[in-house]
């Protein structure tokens, strides 16, 4: 579904990528993790082209991001992303928020859009809050807003920007359930996230990055299994997170 | 002081056909108003697509408009108003300016130099709010965008746009308030607006304070009434939950 390929980005004359190479396939969730600055953010927002890079590709569902004639808006809305601070749109109310897109990018009628917006709202457990805006949802209920409005696109693959980092650690959960609801449900994933418990119960495999690169990319069960058979950068990482 | 007071003089005649002063107050306020909304709808329009331009991620396309800002910015409003008036017609094809110094009624070429030197002065301040509206917003906003699929320019309509402008009332009141007064340039080249009137009541009447502290107070009350309006304004398209209005 994704097939990341010898991707190298630089800002300027630092190197934030080094010849990230990864395949994500149907149905499959992979969790990258890794220090702050490695990367990760980086490489996910490669996936549908929030960020350009200059050597390499990504193929998403067929179609090439380096290619220059990829539509790349029709790509991106294929492709759902969730961010670590929501990025709903605050002037607009939760139903407008999930239908705008459907309505404006692919032309669907009012009527259905909102039928949509409603069933995965209902979904994401908070149908009465529908007529609010973003300001009245506490950071939890607004990620789940945001999921919800990536789903109505009926994207074939969901990417997750650290969706949990900005929350109290009483949301966290909240939106991590949904997740692991989608993921049961054969969603196609990739999430940048530290949440190590979500990790292991649904990601197929774990990617871990450190300075622009993959270090680590390997079936959970083999990430989490023998710690001291991981790179020593992965040791330290992990140790650090996992101890208490 | 020896001064004769006389508070009844606006309701006294001119002397030129059935007139009172107060009639020149009330022409004068409505120069004055048309001079200043249609200089804020230029003002606003323009403003509007430059300070858009200006955030744009094209150099070309944001030099063009940070080039416009700093050349109607740092020139006095007086003499862009002479530049309008006095010298750009004589730079127009000939046809345009006969028409423009012959056909036009004195008043009319004065109404279109004013409205368009005020428009084009106050559009540089409106980019500047506008630029500063969208850049307020948090980056995610753009890229949230981007990932839906929108393209930019519907970005800029549906996502940032209608956030920075609810952003922007307070300044944009004062920039609103601004050209009301700014208008009043216009009395030095011969348009009629409140000041030209109030000078010339003055003159007229030899009641010279009384025909400035009417002026005044109608401009204090027009700029009040405005600004009490925006400020309904600001209310009305409050985002629940988002925005606090008035100290709220």
């Amino acid at each position: 579904m994704i097939s990341i390929q010898n991707v190298n980005k630089w800002y300027g004359d630092f190197q934030v990528l080094t010849d990230c190479s990864t395949e994500v396939k149907k149905g499959e969730v992979v969790v990258v993790c890794g220090p702050s600055g490695s990367g990760k953010s980086t490489l996910i927002k490669c996936v549908n082209a929030l960020e350009p890079f200059q050597k390499g590709d990504i193929v998403v569902d067929g179609t090439s991001i380096a290619d220059k004639n990829t539509n790349l808006p029709k790509l991106r809305s294929r492709v759902g992303m969730v961010f670590q601070h929501f990025e709903l749109f605050p002037h607009l109310s939760i139903t407008e928020n999930l239908t705008i897109a459907q309505i404006k990018v692919l032309g669907r009628s009012k009527a259905e859009a909102t039928e949509k917006g409603l069933a995965l709202l209902e979904r994401v457990g908070l149908k009465e809050h529908a007529h609010k805006h973003p300001g009245q949802l506490s950071g939890g209920q607004q990620q789940r807003v945001a999921i919800a409005r990536a789903l109505a696109m009926d994207p074939v693959v969901m990417l997750f920007d650290e969706p949990t980092s900005a929350l109290d650690p009483e949301m966290v959960n909240e939106v991590l359930d949904v997740m692991v609801q989608l993921a049961n449900e054969g969603m196609t994933m990739m999430c940048v996230t530290h949440e190590m418990g979500f990790a292991r119960k649904v990601a197929d495999r774990v990617i871990f990055m450190d300075a622009g690169r993959i270090v680590e990319d390997c079936p959970k069960e083999e990430f989490f299994g023998d710690i001291n058979a991981r790179s020593e950068r992965a040791q330290q990482f992990l140790n650090k997170i996992l101890q208490h | 002081m020896n001064y004769n007071w006389d508070w009844g003089v606006f309701f006294k005649s001119t002397g030129i056909g059935s007139e009172i002063y107060l009639d020149w107050f009330v022409t004068g306020l409505g120069w004055t108003i048309a001079i200043a909304l249609t200089g804020w709808l230029i003002a606003l329009a323009l403003g509007s697509l430059l300070g858009v331009m200006r955030t744009v991620p094209n150099r070309w396309i944001s030099g063009i408009a940070t080039c416009y800002v700093e050349v109607f910015r740092n020139v006095p409003l007086l003499v862009q108003l002479f530049l309008w008036y006095f010298l750009v017609p004589d730079l127009l094809p000939e046809p345009l300016e006969m028409w423009f110094k012959q056909d036009l009624s004195p008043a009319t070429s004065a109404f279109i130099s004013v409205v368009v030197c005020l428009g084009l002065f106050t559009a540089a301040r409106v980019c500047e709010q506008v630029r500063t509206g969208i850049q307020a917003l948090p980056k995610g906003q753009l890229a949230a965008g981007y990932a839906l699929g929108f393209r930019l320019p519907q970005i800029y309509r549906d996502v940032l746009l209608p956030q920075a402008f609810r952003i922007i009332i307070p300044p944009l009141t004062s920039e609103f308030l601004n050209i009301f007064k700014n208008s009043s340039v216009a009395s030095l080249i011969g348009l009629m607006e409140l000041l030209a009137q109030t000078k010339q009541t003055a003159e007229f009447s030899a009641n010279l304070f009384e025909a400035f502290t009417l002026a005044t107070l109608i401009y204090f009350t027009l700029n009040m009434s405005l600004m009490l309006l925006m400020r309904l304004v600001e209310k009305k398209v409050a985002v629940p939950g988002l925005i606090s209005v008035g100290g709220k």
